[in-house]
C-alpha cells in the first residue's frame, strides 16, 4: 500500500543474530523489565504498614471464600449446613448461639452463620472485582478519549459524568432493583458503569489530559503514529496505576453498595453478608440489642473489614503510584 | 563556542553538490504564518492573538541544511513544528517535492502541506522527521531506547521485530551510544542529557528521512560533545542525503553546521544568505548586534558593542511597522511611519528585510 522507501538493507533472516535466538532473547529482556519495575513498586507498597495489613486482610478473606467448597465438600453436611436451604435440627430453639458444631450459630431459619459467611465471602469478591473491572475498562477508555479528542466528544462525557454524579447513587439502584430482578452479576454491571462514566471517568479524564499535552505524544506524531498508536501505547499505560487505584475504591463502594440493597431486601441474590443481616432484621433480632449478637456482628465485621482493607490498600498503592507523596526515606 | 571552526569540515566542501540537485528546492514556503489566540474559548472568539510565525518565505534545497537563528521566543520551534506538520499555519503555504516520492496529481506536482493526509501523510512521515528541543519531555518516560527508537519503524510497519532491533543496534552505534545493546532496554531517565540528545537524533534518522528539522539538539550537550554530534549529523547529511532546518541560537553552531543562514525575530524572517556572507557582510541591524554579541577568534577585528536597546518586545498584536523598531540603533521616520519592511534581495542569494540598507 505504501511506496517503499529504501531503509537500510533489505529484511532478511539472516541479518544480525540468529533469528530465532535473537527474539527469545528479546522477550527475556522485556520478561525482566516488568519484572524490576514490579519489583520496585512492591518494594515501595511493603513499606506502608497499612497497606500490608490491608493486603493480609483480603488475603484472609479470599482464604475463607476458598474455604467454603472444600469445607462443603468433605466435612459439611449439606443438609445441616448449606448456607440457605440447610437446617439445623439438633438445635431446640432457633436462633441458637455459638456451639461447637456451629461456631457461630445459627441464624432465625436454623441455618450455620459461619457457613452463610464463608459462602458470601466469595459473592462479595466476585461483585468488587467485576464492578472494578468494568469501572475501569469504561473509565480508563472515556478518560484517553475524551481527553484526546476534546471538543464535543469531551463536552458529551463529561456532561454525562455530572449527570451521573448528581443522581444519588443509592436511591438510584434502589429504583432499579424495585423495577428489575437484580441479580450479583446485574448489580456488579450497574455499579461498574455508574463509576465507569461517572467521577471515575473525570478522573482519569485530568490525567489523561496532562498526558496530552506532553512533548512526546508530538514526538510520536511525528513519528507515524497513528489516534489509535497514542491512545493505547501513549495514552492509557499511563493511566492504568491510577486505574488501579480506583478500582480498589470501585470494590468497596460495590460491597457497600450491595449491603444497603440486601438489607432493604431489594437484590435477587441467594445469600450475601448484606442478607444475613436483612434475616436477622425481618425477624425482628435487631432489636433485641446485643443478645443476638452473632447474627449482625459476624456480617457486619466483615463488610466493615472487607471494604475498609480495599480502600487502605488503595491508599497504599497511591503512594507507588503518585511518587509526590512517597516519604523521601533515602 | 568557536571550537567548531577548527574542525576540519565546513558547509561549503559540501554546499556544491548539495545545494540544488535539480533545480526545484525540497522545501518551499510562502508567506507562512501561525497565530496562536491569547485568549477566548470554546465559545467565546479571540480577541488578541500572539504573532509566533508572521509571513515568514524561504525555500530549502535538497540534502541542503539552512539555519534559522533568532533569540528565544522568537518563533524557530513553531516553524519547525510547521514543517513537520505538527501545527497547521494560519496562513501561507508550504511545498515538499520529494525525488524518491510519488507524486500526489501529475508528475511534477509538489505535496503541498495542507493537503497531506490519511495515507499520504504516513508517507510524509516516512520522509520528514523531527529532533525535538527538549531530550527529557520529547521521550515517553515508560518505555524502553528500543521503544523510542524503533516508534518510526513499527508505527509504520517496516520490517519485523528483528529487522528493527538491527536498525535500532545499527543506529545507536552511528550516534555514538557504545556499546549499543547496552542501551535497547534502559529508560530514557537513566541515560544523561546528552545521551538522551543522542537517542533524539538517533529516532530522528532511523527511518532515513529527506528531511530533518532539528530543534537544537546539541543544547545539552557539553562543547566538546557537541562538535562531536554536529559532525555526526553533517556525516549523516552527506552519506544519506538528509536535508535539515536547524534551529539554533548559538550563530557558531549555525556557521558550523549551515549552508546558509536565516535570522529570525518576533515572527519574521529579517535577514537571509548564506553563511559565509552573512557572518562576513551582515546587513541588518539585528544580525549585526547577534554577531557582536558573539565572540570574536580573530583578534584584529574589533568587536562592536551590542549596539541594541531594550528587551524583546512582545509578538502579541505587534503594531504594522517594523517588529525591530524599538530596538533599532538605526530606526528613522520611515520606519516608524512605514509597514514592516519587505525581504529584499540586496545581492544575489543575500536577502534582507530593512528599510536602512
Ligand atoms: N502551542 C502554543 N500555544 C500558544 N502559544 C505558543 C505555542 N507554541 C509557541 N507559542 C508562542 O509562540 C511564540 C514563539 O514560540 P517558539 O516556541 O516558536 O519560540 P522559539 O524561538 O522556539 O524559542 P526558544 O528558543 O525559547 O525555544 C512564543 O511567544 C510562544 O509563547
Ligand atoms: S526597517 Fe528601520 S527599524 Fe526596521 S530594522 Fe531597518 S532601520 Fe531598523
Ligand atoms: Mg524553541
Amino acid at each position: 500500500m505504501n511506496t517503499p522507501v529504501p531503509v537500510g538493507p533489505v529484511p532478511t533472516p539472516e541479518s544480525g543474530v540468529e533469528p530465532g535466538r535473537g527474539r527469545v532473547r528479546f522477550v527475556l529482556a522485556r520478561l525482566r523489565l516488568m519484572w524490576r519495575s514490579f519489583r520496585n513498586g512492591w518494594g515501595i507498597f511493603m513499606d506502608s504498614r497499612i497497606g500490608m495489613l490491608s493486603l493480609f486482610t483480603i488475603i484472609a478473606f479470599a482464604l475463607m471464600a476458598a474455604a467454603h467448597p472444600i469445607l462443603m465438600a468433605f466435612v459439611w453436611d449439606p443438609a445441616t449446613y448449606d448456607p440457605v436451604t440447610g437446617y439445623s435440627f439438633d438445635q431446640v430453639e432457633q436462633p441458637a448461639p455459638p456451639s461447637w458444631k456451629h461456631p457461630l450459630g445459627t441464624d432465625p431459619l436454623g441455618r450455620d452463620v459461619l457457613s452463610q459467611l464463608l459462602y458470601s465471602t466469595r459473592s462479595e469478591f466476585v461483585l468488587g472485582i467485576t464492578a472494578a473491572l468494568v469501572t475501569v475498562g469504561i473509565a480508563t477508555f472515556v478518560g484517553a478519549v475524551a481527553a484526546y479528542y476534546g471538543r464535543l466528544l469531551d463536552a458529551f462525557f463529561m456532561r454525562l459524568a455530572d449527570l451521573i454524579i448528581a443522581l444519588p447513587a443509592i436511591s438510584l439502584l434502589i429504583v432499579l432493583s424495585a423495577l428489575f430482578h437484580l441479580n450479583l452479576f446485574y448489580l456488579a454491571l450497574i455499579i461498574g458503569v455508574l463509576g465507569g462514566f461517572g467521577g471515575t471517568a473525570i478522573i482519569l479524564k485530568s490525567q489523561a489530559l496532562s498526558i496530552k499535552v506532553k512533548p512526546f505524544i508530538e514526538a510520536a506524531r511525528v513519528a507515524g503514529g497513528g489516534h489509535f498508536h497514542i491512545i493505547f501505547v501513549h495514552i492509557i499505560p499511563h493511566l492504568l496505576p491510577l486505574a488501579l487505584l480506583y478500582m480498589m475504591f470501585t470494590v468497596t463502594s460495590a460491597i457497600f453498595a450491595e449491603a444497603v440493597l440486601s438489607f432493604l431486601g431489594l437484590l435477587d441474590i441467594r445469600m450475601s453478608w448484606g442478607i444475613m443481616i436483612h434475616t436477622a432484621n425481618t425477624g425482628g433480632y435487631l432489636l433485641g440489642g446485643t443478645r443476638y449478637w452473632w447474627l449482625i456482628v459476624p456480617a457486619g465485621a466483615s463488610i466493615t473489614l472487607l471494604c475498609s482493607a480495599f480502600y487502605l490498600a488503595g491508599r497504599a498503592l497511591d503512594e507507588v503510584v503518585n511518587p509526590r507523596l512517597r516519604r523521601r526515606n533515602d | 563556542m568557536e571550537s567548531a571552526s577548527n574542525t576540519p569540515e565546513t558547509p561549503d566542501t559540501r554546499a556544491a553538490g548539495s545545494n540544488a540537485s535539480d533545480g526545484e528546492p525540497l522545501v518551499a514556503v510562502h508567506g507562512l504564518t501561525k497565530l496562536f489566540p491569547v485568549d477566548g474559548g470554546p465559545f467565546r472568539k479571540p480577541s488578541s492573538f500572539i504573532h509566533a510565525v508572521d509571513d515568514v518565505s524561504f525555500q530549502l534545497g535538497h540534502g541542503e541544511s539552512l539555519g534559522l537563528v533568532g533569540e528565544s521566543g522568537c518563533g524557530k520551534t513553531t516553524v519547525g513544528k510547521l514543517l513537520v506538520k505538527l501545527f497547521e499555519p494560519s496562513g501561507g503555504e508550504i511545498l515538499f517535492r520529494f525525488t524518491d516520492a510519488p507524486a500526489v496529481s501529475s508528475a511534477e506536482a509538489p505535496w503541498d502541506a495542507a493537503a497531506i493526509r490519511g495515507r499520504l501523510l504516513r508517507s510524509f512521515r516516512r520522509r520528514v522527521q523531527m529532533i525535538f528541543q527538549d531530550p527529557y519531555e520529547s521521550m515517553n518516560p515508560r518505555r524502553t531506547i528500543y521503544d523510542i527508537i524503533s516508534e518510526p519503524l513499527s508505527v509504520q510497519g517496516m520490517g519485523d521485530v528483528q529487522y528493527r532491533v538491527d536498525r535500532v543496534l545499527e543506529i545507536l552505534t552511528l550516534v555514538g551510544l557504545t556499546p549499543a545493546g547496552a542501551f535497547l532496554f534502559r529508560h530514557p531517565h537513566e541515560l544523561s542529557g546528552g545521551q538522551r540528545q543522542r537517542v533524539a537524533i538517533a529516532r530522528a534518522l532511523v527511518i532515513r528521512p529527506s528531511f530533518v528539522v532539528a530543534d537544537e539538539p546539541t543544547s545539552m550537550l557539553d562543547v566538546s560533545s557537541r562538535a562531536g554530534v554536529m559532525s555526526l549529523m553533517q556525516n549523516l547529511a552527506t552519506e544519506m542525503g538528509v536535508a535539515y532546518l536547524y534551529v539554533t541560537h548559538d550563530l557558531a553552531v549555525a556557521r558550523y553546521m549551515c549552508n546558509r543562514i536565516a535570522v529570525m525575530y518576533l515572527g519574521k524572517v529579517v535577514e537571509l544568505a548564506e553563511t559565509e556572507e552573512l557572518l562576513r557582510n551582515p546587513l541588518h541591524p539585528y544580525t549585526k548586534a547577534l554577531l557582536s554579541a558573539v565572540p570574536v577568534v580573530d583578534p584584529g577585528r574589533r568587536r562592536l558593542a551590542p549596539d541594541i536597546r531594550g528587551d524583546l518586545a512582545t509578538p502579541i498584536d505587534p503594531p504594522s511597522r517594523c517588529r525591530f523598531y524599538e530596538r533599532c540603533p538605526a530606526a528613522t521616520e520611515h520606519c516608524l511611519n512605514h509597514p514592516h519592511p519587505p525581504m529584499e534581495e540586496k545581492s544575489p542569494g543575500h536577502f534582507v528585510a530593512c528599510y536602512e540598507v
